[in-house]
């Protein structure tokens, strides 16, 4: 026994500090060690829903109950919210848009009128200073044309977004106004031809002027979104630092201007999707930057390059759930009319299977995005960046089978341009893409909790060490009673409970997954120690069961909140929830059983050595069936 | 001339609502449906703040009669530039039973109280397709209408108003004070932009009784059955 808490003691303290510095260098994230140790001072209260279920522990208090606003702000939404429909349904030609891969000026303009451009900006520079829950709000209306939400996307959600939460007053007070009113458009310029995911390559340099009073930018940027009309920029080029006396190359943030000269943009991609947005090659070719427009502090680049692209995720669950409804409205029309085998397509099983599927996608997109959003709004800086990446990966790909299917219910016209069907497809491929591909941000949610999980067990080892008896016999007690099956209470349901008993069976199944969770992380990390950050099929699984954890959690707690103040048609929602509850248990037992060890489920060693063999040969390398030997 | 107008919202179903008729055949069914500003009242509305903006009168007061959710349709009215709103609270029972004649008569009061000079309203609701309001409240006041009115301008302490009726159009010249009733082609509404609706959340709404204008609002209809128009027969060509 003592034998095996030694060589966890010295795994897992190593690992915790290795996962550090190899997350940094693999993942290209090296400002996560800054915001752990940061984390670690100044420890903020809202850190830690996701991030403790890698513990296998639910933080109950910070998801129920489900967010709420106040009676005035449901009413202002309404209010809000009309003109914006109103002007989507009557005055956006999304065909046409998609047609000519433009917006028309006219609808551009319509949209600055309606104050879309500034959503989140402060009203003291001009914006309409709404919070996150009401930004994710529009953003179902304004997801029914792809090529407009991206657009608008590109320019506030990570456009401007640095000088919102990085900028000082004088910045802010001298570009927020005009970037609110939409008079000038903003484009975030981080991607390079080399460097996509791997952003932390980025080459693009920017160099002290003589006078000490310019940079000079150099190097190109490709996939900007808004690049051929954005007047601001937030551009990142490497600068040189010195730090303790050392010269060093960090990623800095800057504002430039189109004005400031010497910017060039290309032509517009010709892109499958959301045509209407404009694409582009950005080449700077010694433009000069004023000191006054470094956005923070030189060096600090890539730390506010993460925040941004962190803070603008979860809109991306409110955006589907908008398109999906809208969907299942349109497709359901055609299912209830059209007739085959003297029946209308809405009895057929498969069809209906398609409708409760688009059902319970949206739903739980809806759940996880305003419970991210409402998490977010609270007061404080709260770190949802976990949060939100599970909201992306989950609403990008539910998203894209949600859509897939609409158009399979249509059969051949959902395969004509005559129906939008096709182009909401062809829209929402680069959802798992931009915004960090959904790789990437597997990789991220995983390893960060990981990293957050091994750093406390450590901790807790390290009692042990100093000669807590107490602690140590909680973790064999606890290891002996899950070992021998006893039934798990993690404080969801029951006298204390948080959740309504008509869910009382979804939450205790996610009561097991959360406790099975918690015992696969830490074998995981006694199994593999540092090496576990080039185990991406294991860190797909772990990512994969966490998402599905946080949905669960989500739809639970909505649920519930439901049925407490009975909104219309709780009863739907319960089934909802539960449907999903059920579905999700099974799918994360089953990872969970794929990642235990020498698992016959793992089918990994032989889909590496397969994946080997043909990436060496570049090719299939099979025989072809027909041929013969001699 | 006090330079004020009276513009009358109402708070009807949403025109793109495809309406069901209740079990009980006693009216539609309106919980949980999407509502939203009449659309004629929206003409309304938009031409008084059209007048305004010309600086042909000083300030637009939206009225408009309901339960509290009347409220929105108000607000609506002052996202697109009216200066004020006054909420006339009927709800419950009243509310059911609210027509043309008792809104005229609580439209009169308010216009006597407000010292207005001119009364804009729709021509029409899309609910319930009545065409009374506006000619009721004229009569009630004794001042000149101009209904369905696809142009008007101001000249002097006149109203040159061009009508859209059955023969063609109208051109009328009618005195101030008046009630005009708009049609379809007086204008295009403008949107409420949402700089526009946080602007309004400070603009005040005054709640006032029927009562304390002296109005009853006891109907003298009484609807017997609601039901859905016969279906469609299959044609023959």
């Amino acid at each position: 026994m003592m034998n095996m808490n030694r060589l966890i003691v010295s795994r897992t303290f190593r690992i915790g500090e290795r996962l550090l510095g190899c997350h940094a260098r693999h993942a290209g994230q090296e400002e996560l060690r800054l915001q752990q140790r940061r984390s670690i001072k100044t420890h903020c209260r809202h850190l830690a829903y996701a991030k403790d279920l890698f513990l296998g522990q639910v933080n109950k208090a910070e998801v129920f109950p489900y967010p709420e606003i106040g009676n005035d702000e449901v009413e202002e939404i309404k209010q809000l919210v009309a003109p914006v429909e109103k002007f989507f349904s009557d005055d956006v030609d999304s065909a046409k848009i998609d047609r000519e891969a433009t917006i028309p000026l006219e609808t551009l303009q319509g949209l600055k009128d309606l104050g879309l451009f500034g959503i989140m900006i402060p009203e003291e520079y001009g914006g309409l200073g709404l919070s996150h829950t009401i930004y994710a709000r529009l953003n179902e209306i304004i997801a029914l044309d792809g090529s407009i939400a991206v657009t608008l996307a590109a320019h506030q959600a990570i456009g401007l977004k640095g000088i919102l939460i990085a900028g000082n007053e004088a910045q802010k007070k001298k570009y927020l106004p005009k970037l609110a009113s939409g008079e000038h458009i903003a484009a975030f310029c981080l991607t390079e031809p080399g460097s996509g995911s791997d952003a932390a390559s980025i080459q693009t340099r920017a160099t002290l002027s003589e006078d000490g009073k310019h940079y000079l930018i150099n190097g190109s940027k490709i996939w900007i979104s808004n690049g051929g009309m954005a007047d601001i920029m937030t551009v990142f080029a490497r600068t040189e630092v010195e730090v303790d006396g050392v010269k060093k190359d960090k990623i800095s943030a800057f504002i430039v201007e189109r004005a400031f000269g010497g910017i060039a943009s290309g032509k517009p991609e010709d892109k499958l999707g959301i045509r209407g947005s404009n694409t582009c090659e950005l080449s700077f070719d010694n433009v000069p930057v004023p000191v006054e427009n470094v956005i923070g502090e030189i060096g600090g680049g890539f730390k506010i390059a993460m925040n941004i692209l962190n803070s603008g995720r979860f809109s991306m669950g409110s955006s589907c759930a908008g398109m999906i409804k809208k969907l299942i409205e349109l497709t359901s029309e055609y299912a209830a009319t059209r007739k085959q085998f003297n029946k209308s397509l809405s009895e057929f099983g498969m069809i209906q299977e398609k409708f409760a599927m688009m059902a319970l996608n949206a739903f739980v997109m809806e759940s996880m995005a305003y419970l991210t959003a409402g998490m977010m709004d609270r007061p404080g800086v709260p770190d949802c960046s976990l949060e939100a990446a599970m909201v992306k990966v989950f609403s990008s790909e539910g998203g894209w089978i949600c859509v897939s299917e609409a158009l399979q219910v249509l059969g051949g016209l959902g395969y004509t341009k005559n129906y939008p069907f096709e182009r909401f497809v062809r829209d929402c491929r680069i959802l798992p893409i931009f915004e960090g591909t959904n790789e990437i941000l597997r990789m991220y949610i995983t390893l960060t909790g990981m990293q957050y999980a091994g750093k406390i067990l450590t901790g807790k080892i390290k009692e042990m060490k100093k000669g807590n008896i107490g602690l140590a016999i909680g973790m064999v007690s606890k290891k002996l009673r899950t070992s021998l099956g006893a039934s798990v209470d993690l404080g969801l349901t029951g006298k204390d409970g948080v959740v309504h008993p008509s869910l009382e069976d979804s939450a205790k199944k996610l009561e097991q997954n959360v406790s099975l969770f918690g015992s696969t992380v830490e074998s995981l990390l006694y199994r593999y120690g540092k090496t576990i950050v080039d185990e991406q099929l294991v860190l797909k699984r772990v990512a994969d069961v966490l998402i599905h954890m946080y949905a669960m959690t989500a739809v639970l707690s909505r649920a519930s909140r439901s049925i407490s103040i009975g909104l219309r048609n709780h009863d739907h929602e319960v089934l909802l929830a539960n449907t999903f509850c059920n579905d999700a248990f099974f799918k994360n037992n089953y990872w969970m059983v794929q990642l235990q060890k020498h698992s016959p489920e793992n089918n990994d060693a032989n889909i590496k050595k397969i994946a080997k063999q043909v990436l060496e040969n570049r090719a299939y390398i099979c025989s072809h069936p027909l041929e013969r030997t001699y | 001339m006090s330079g004020r107008v009276l513009v009358g919202v109402k708070r009807v179903i949403d025109y793109a609502v495809k309406i069901r008729v209740k079990p009980d055949n006693t009216g539609v069914v309106t919980d949980g449906v999407k509502h939203s500003m009449n659309p004629f009242c929206e003409i309304a509305v938009e031409e008084a703040v059209k007048l305004k903006e010309k600086k042909l009168i000083k300030e637009v007061v939206a009225v408009s009669c309901g339960p509290q959710q009347s409220q929105e349709t108000i607000r609506t009215a002052l996202a697109m530039g009216a200066d004020r709103g006054i909420h006339v609270d009927v709800s419950g029972k009243d509310y059911e039973n609210l027509g043309p004649l008792q809104v005229s008569k609580i439209l009169a009061a308010l216009a006597k109280q407000e010292d207005a000079q001119l009364i804009l309203l729709g021509k029409q609701a899309i609910d319930d397709d009545c065409n009374q309001t506006g000619q009721m409240t004229a009569a009630l006041l004794d001042w000149p209408q101009g209904t369905f009115a696809s142009e008007v301008s101001l000249e002097g302490d006149k109203i040159n108003l061009v009508r859209e009726i059955d023969g063609g159009l109208e051109h009328i010249k009618i005195n101030t004070p008046a009630v005009i009733t708009a049609d379809l082609r007086l204008n295009t509404p403008r949107y409420a932009t949402l700089p526009n609706i946080m602007k309004a959340k400070k603009k005040k709404i005054v709640t006032v009784k029927p009562a304390d204008l002296g109005v009853d609002v006891t109907s003298r209809l009484e609807v017997l059955k609601v039901e859905e128009p016969p279906q469609r027969q299959a044609g023959r060509v």
